[in-house]
């Protein structure tokens, strides 16, 4: 699993253990500076997860305030083997899930349009062309990224949070089937499927031009 | 092995799921298919971009979570505690 000190953040210092053990010690205390820290050390990076999940502002909060306060009621049980970025990690990532299941209204767009079509004989009906540009190069421009971040928010929804729990957040297999009550091959199908699709959503920006 | 057969066991190919004896027969079909080697590198350029896609910029990242969050979290606290 991913840990929030990978982010783009300021790098943690050389006695983040020291101050992480600290810092659990005042939580388990009940002091209520030990809390205010752990808001403001992990908080920013905890909201950039949930938006990737919610979308909108107002739910990435509402999933961070209930991830910190799942949080604060579970410290007796946080094991202090883990780092305390990446147990955050993991309740935010449970909390924006809840809310993704109660906001989930209407019945998904099947995505079967997306995926490759094939002729009887197997061969595609569609021949597939490299791509001008390779993802590392074309990724490093802003317009690349929005084009991309809009294409994987196409996704049902239900293929979009595996594709973001598998290849963005970097949870097992085995986890992210927990996390979703699916089988673990539910998962791999829904995981293949949801990169098919987003390569067929790209594929038009990127086939024969440079992106 | 068809397009379809490689294009369906594609992400198990990738990541090495695959037994030795199988991955023979993949090989050589996209020795022979174009199509498949431009599907398989467009596949892997796929996932480079959606992962580097979504990873926040240092402009994005909150240098420090909103204040209003932070009040609205400690608030919540006290009054749940």
């Amino acid at each position: 699993m991913k840990d929030l000190d990978t982010l783009p953040f300021p790098p943690a210092s050389k006695d983040a253990d020291a101050q992480e053990r600290s810092l659990v010690q005042g939580l388990r205390a009940g002091k209520d500076e030990a809390y205010a820290q752990l808001v403001r050390l992990y908080g920013g990076r905890l909201l950039a997860v949930a938006r990737r999940f919610l979308g909108n502002e107002e739910d990435a909060r509402d999933a961070v305030q209930e991830a910190y306060l799942l949080a604060f009621r579970s410290i007796e049980g946080f094991d202090e083997a883990s780092r305390i970025s990446t147990w955050l990690h993991r309740i935010v990532i449970n909390a924006s899930l809840m809310k993704l299941r109660t906001r989930r209204r209407k019945p998904e767009e099947p995505i079967d349009d997306l995926l490759p079509k094939f002729f009887e004989d197997g061969h595609q009906v569609q021949g597939s062309v490299q791509w001008k540009e390779s993802g590392e190069t074309a990724v490093l421009r802003k317009e690349v990224r929005v084009l991309v971040r809009t294409c994987i928010d196409r996704l049902p929804d239900s293929y979009r949070t595996v594709l973001l729990l598998r290849d963005i957040e970097e949870i097992e297999t085995e986890e992210t089937a927990r996390l979703l009550a699916i089988s673990t091959n539910a998962v791999k199908t829904r995981l293949h499927r949801a990169r098919q699709a987003l390569r067929t959503l790209l594929d038009p920006h990127f086939r024969g031009k440079a992106a | 092995m068809t397009c379809r057969e490689l294009i369906d066991f594609l992400m198990e190919y990738l990541s090495g799921e695959i037994p030795p004896d199988q991955r023979v027969v993949f090989e050589d079909h996209l020795q022979v298919c174009p199509s498949c080697v431009a599907y398989l590198r467009t596949y892997e350029s796929t996932i480079r971009l959606g992962k580097a896609s979504l990873e926040p910029t240092e402009d994005e990242l909150p240098a420090e979570v909103p204040a209003e969050l932070v009040d609205a979290i400690l608030a919540a606290r006290a009054t749940t505690a």
